[in-house]
């Protein structure tokens, strides 16, 4: 109760913080989708009618961005790049490794308990450390197999500890 | 100082166009477009409008200003091949079904791949093809024909201020859709359909029924009978070649058609839209004189009626409770005619031909039932009708006209000009103020509230009180009166709305149209055939007056009520609850805090957290449930809460912990 409350709560105050003004939508998405690590659709449909826009409209533009998402993320977000330099450097087999070690079938990019979703990105300007690989913000160079997979045993463990 | 241009050699003159396009469509060169709309805002998407500017280079003719000196040209080798191009690249994006596609031979797709000599596509075909939308009553969605082009979504938000459908994703993804990818039916679509008249190509389309009318004709235990509303015999002629005309002739020509494919009555829904007039100009006297629930709003147009019930629910007691002419049509017929006929109630078959998409969905509105059966069993569009034409193999420019059946074809000028934006208003004055019914003269009494602008403002005299009048078209229009209304900047007595432009003869069900003019020719068509009327005031007519006294007394009685009135009620946009706390325990209170937008600025927030605190902090919590309301309906009477099956107005977080406690001791006690 205490979070989908302060999660609703959180949108009226985003809405109220940029004043119901429809031409700060990606603004408002933004921050709510801070808040609930994606853009639930009723959530959407709210802020239309708020900002007196169509939801059509809303949806347009959360679909637009690719930094939006309509669909639950996991709490570590594991970002491959898979830009013209990473992509020649074999990214795909870093892919592939994440999506074994996490037991992703093809088209399932987010683990069943919603601990990691995996993306991949066009590029993250750091082409001189291809394959590029970003756990959480953090940024990995030259990565292996290996090492991917080293990287999410370290992140699991220390999950299980919590 | 004079301005001109060059094209193509030639030096033209312009003054005030706002584009290229413009002055060059007016020196009589067609230049191919998909996405230009005078009505709707530039987009300039489709780049078929490509000229060349010397100087400048290639540019788009719809999004560039005319300026003085400018030399253009607009079908060099360049630009032709260009163009091939663009239009190879929409061809290898789109199904290219055309022999089982309904707008075939009326499809700019088609017609412009063959102005352009398109003889072959030399890209890949990368269409992707979805399943029909098949979800609503009026229309019918198509992807995989779709060519971006925007059209439908600029008039549902430009013009109808809906935007039942919108752009999503981007890049190859791209695609024209509802809200989540949904389908129609749960958008907030009004099925005005006038996406579908925009639309270029067969992507968006008005569902036909065309299959069952014919089966139901077949049957040899069913009688079919049909009506036709005033606004067909305006348009109809457009497919045959017969545009314009006093729509007498036309009429005559449909009547015939439609007796030859074996409906056993042909009637006419103006003697409908007569009784909608009598009923209606009765409600606005009682209105007028109790000063109830003004202004009056028309109720014939059925997009507007779903707007207002979708959009403002506070203002549903404003529409006028008379069913349309359609509905009205659909009651007397299935209350009369099975007498008439001899027939048993479930032996016949009523069918409206309409030039409407909308009347598609009211004719399956459950109000508009009864025991169970439907007053209006199908719905054709002006375009069917043309199809039904043409697949019975009639060759309708030579048919004798012929004349409608009695009692249900009579009709005053009142009742047919109720197709054009204005009508409605114009017939209920002839029937409120107006005490002779006949000569021409008099059908021109009212004429000043006729016009083609999208919101008039007339002022009429009735007697010592000067009556206020709007006569709108377009949705975006009514959405402005309503908020002057709203905010009390603009007061009316009675307001008119048709949702499609020019009323109902610009209708989506009505031959596809592109230049505006065929607007004001199907306008004039149904003034003309006013004129050549006996009786204009619709409560003259005398078979009227006889279904009065043969079946429901007086205008306003209680029969009449039954057969003649209906309800609205409110409708959900979309979902518009979420869960904030789920109780335990089942049999709960369920409590609603309103966050639509009034609500919101009058305190629903502060309400709502005070009734978080208290009940997280009670004993309550687990027979108490809370959720968010994006509207409970009553605006006027912010912030809104609503307990168990209580609401409350005016609402204070006391009142609402007091409520709660009240239906919580209630239950305990259970």
């Amino acid at each position: 109760m205490e979070s989908d409350y302060g999660k609703f709560e959180a949108v009226c105050r985003i809405l109220e913080e940029n004043s119901f003004d429809k031409s700060k939508l990606i603004a408002i998405l933004q921050s709510v989708q801070e808040e609930y690590r994606y853009l639930p659709e009723d959530i959407l449909d709210f802020i239309a009618s708020s900002l007196k826009i169509s939801p059509a409209r809303v949806y347009g533009v959360a679909t637009f961005f690719a930094h939006f998402t309509l669909k639950p993320k996991g709490k570590h977000i594991i970002k491959v790049c898979d830009g013209i330099a990473c992509h020649v450097k074999k990214s795909d087999r870093l892919i592939d490794a994440v999506k074994n070690r996490l037991g992703l079938k093809e088209l399932e990019y987010s683990t069943k308990d919603m601990l990691f979703t995996i993306e991949t990105v066009s590029c993250l300007g750091a082409c001189g450390l291809a394959p590029v690989f970003l756990m959480d913000e953090e940024v990995h160079g030259q990565m292996t197999s290996d090492r991917v997979v080293k990287l999410i045993d370290k992140v699991m463990s220390q999950e299980e500890v919590k | 100082m004079e301005k001109y241009l060059t094209i193509n050699g030639r030096k033209v003159l312009f003054n005030g166009e706002k584009n290229l396009l413009e002055v060059i469509r007016k020196e009589n060169i067609e230049l191919p477009t998909f996405c230009y709309h005078s009505e709707l805002s530039v987009y300039g998407s489709c780049r078929l409008c490509m000229i060349e500017i010397e100087g400048r280079g290639i540019l788009p003719a719809c999004s560039t200003p005319p300026e003085n000196g400018m030399v253009i040209k607009t079908n060099t080798e360049q630009i032709i091949e260009l163009r091939k191009i663009i239009m190879e690249l929409f061809l290898a994006n789109h199904d290219g079904e055309c022999t089982t596609c309904g707008k075939s031979e009326t499809c700019q797709l088609q017609t412009l791949a063959r102005r352009l000599g398109i003889d072959e596509i030399r890209f890949k075909n990368v269409m992707h093809k979805e399943p029909k939308d098949l979800s609503t009553y009026s229309l019918v969605r198509e992807s995989g024909k779709c060519i971006l082009c925007g059209d439908c979504v600029r008039f549902c938000d430009e013009i109808q201020s809906v935007g039942a459908i919108g752009f999503a994703n981007r890049g190859q993804k791209f695609v024209i859709c509802p809200s989540f990818g949904n389908d129609l039916e749960s958008s907030g679509c009004v099925y005005c359909g006038q996406c579908a008249r925009v639309c270029p190509t067969g992507a968006i389309m008005p569902k036909s029924e065309i299959s069952y009318v014919w089966k139901a004709l077949s049957d040899p235990k069913k009688k079919v009978i049909v009506a036709i509303a005033p606004a067909v015999r305006a348009a109809i002629g457009e497919v045959f070649g017969l545009a314009g005309g006093n729509g007498t002739e036309i009429a005559g020509k449909i009547v015939a058609a439609l007796r030859s494919m074996g409906f056993a009555r042909v009637f006419d829904v103006s003697f409908a839209a007569d009784m909608t007039i009598v009923e209606e100009a009765n409600e606005f006297v009682e209105r007028l004189k109790n000063n109830m629930n003004m202004p009056q709003f028309t109720s014939c147009c059925p997009a507007w009626v779903k707007f207002i019930e979708q959009y403002y629910p506070d203002f549903i007691s404003n529409l006028s409770s008379c069913r349309s002419p359609q509905a009205m049509y659909g009651s007397v017929a299935k209350r009369i005619m099975p007498g008439i006929l001899k027939i048993p109630k479930e032996d016949l078959i009523v069918v409206s031909i309409m030039p409407c998409t909308a009347k598609k969905f009211e004719a399956r509105r459950p109000e508009l039932s009864k025991n169970g059966i439907l007053d209006i069993d199908y719905v054709l569009t002006t375009q069917e009708l043309a199809r039904m034409v043409e697949e019975a193999g009639l060759r309708f420019g030579e048919l004798e006209p012929s004349a409608f059946d009695m009692p249900l074809g009579f009709k005053t000028g009142g009742g047919i000009i109720f197709g054009n934006s204005g009508g409605v208003t114009e017939a209920v004055l002839r029937s409120v103020v107006n005490n002779n019914s006949y000569g021409t003269s008099e059908t021109e009494q009212f004429n000043f509230v006729r016009g083609e602008d999208g919101l008039r403002e007339v002022k009429v005299n009735l007697g010592d009180r000067k009556l206020r009048i709007a006569v709108v078209y377009g949705l975006k229009n009514a959405r402005k009166i309503l908020r002057d209304i709203k905010a009390d900047k603009s007061r009316y007595d009675f307001v008119e709305v048709m949702a499609c432009p020019g009323g109902c003869i610009g209708g989506a069900g009505q031959p596809v149209y592109k230049d505006l003019s065929v607007r004001k020719t199907r306008t004039e068509v149904l003034y003309k055939s006013d004129k050549t009327m006996e009786l204009h005031r619709p409560q003259d007519n005398p078979y009227v007056q006889k279904i009065y006294e043969d079946y429901l007394g007086k205008p306003g009685s209680c029969a009449a009520h039954e057969y003649l009135h209906t309800k609205y009620k409110y409708k959900k946009r979309f979902k518009e609850t979420f869960e904030i706390h789920k109780p335990a325990k089942e049999n709960s209170i369920k409590v609603s805090v309103c966050f639509g937008t009034g609500c919101m600025q009058k305190g629903s927030r502060e309400i709502l957290k005070h009734i978080v605190d208290f009940i997280k902090n009670g004993e309550c919590k687990d027979h108490v449930g809370i959720e968010v309301s994006i509207c409970l309906e009553r605006c006027f009477k912010g912030p809104v809460v609503k307990v168990a099956d209580q609401i409350l107005e005016y609402c204070t977080t006391k009142r609402a912990e007091e409520a709660i406690h009240e239906e919580l001791k209630k239950r305990l006690n259970m």
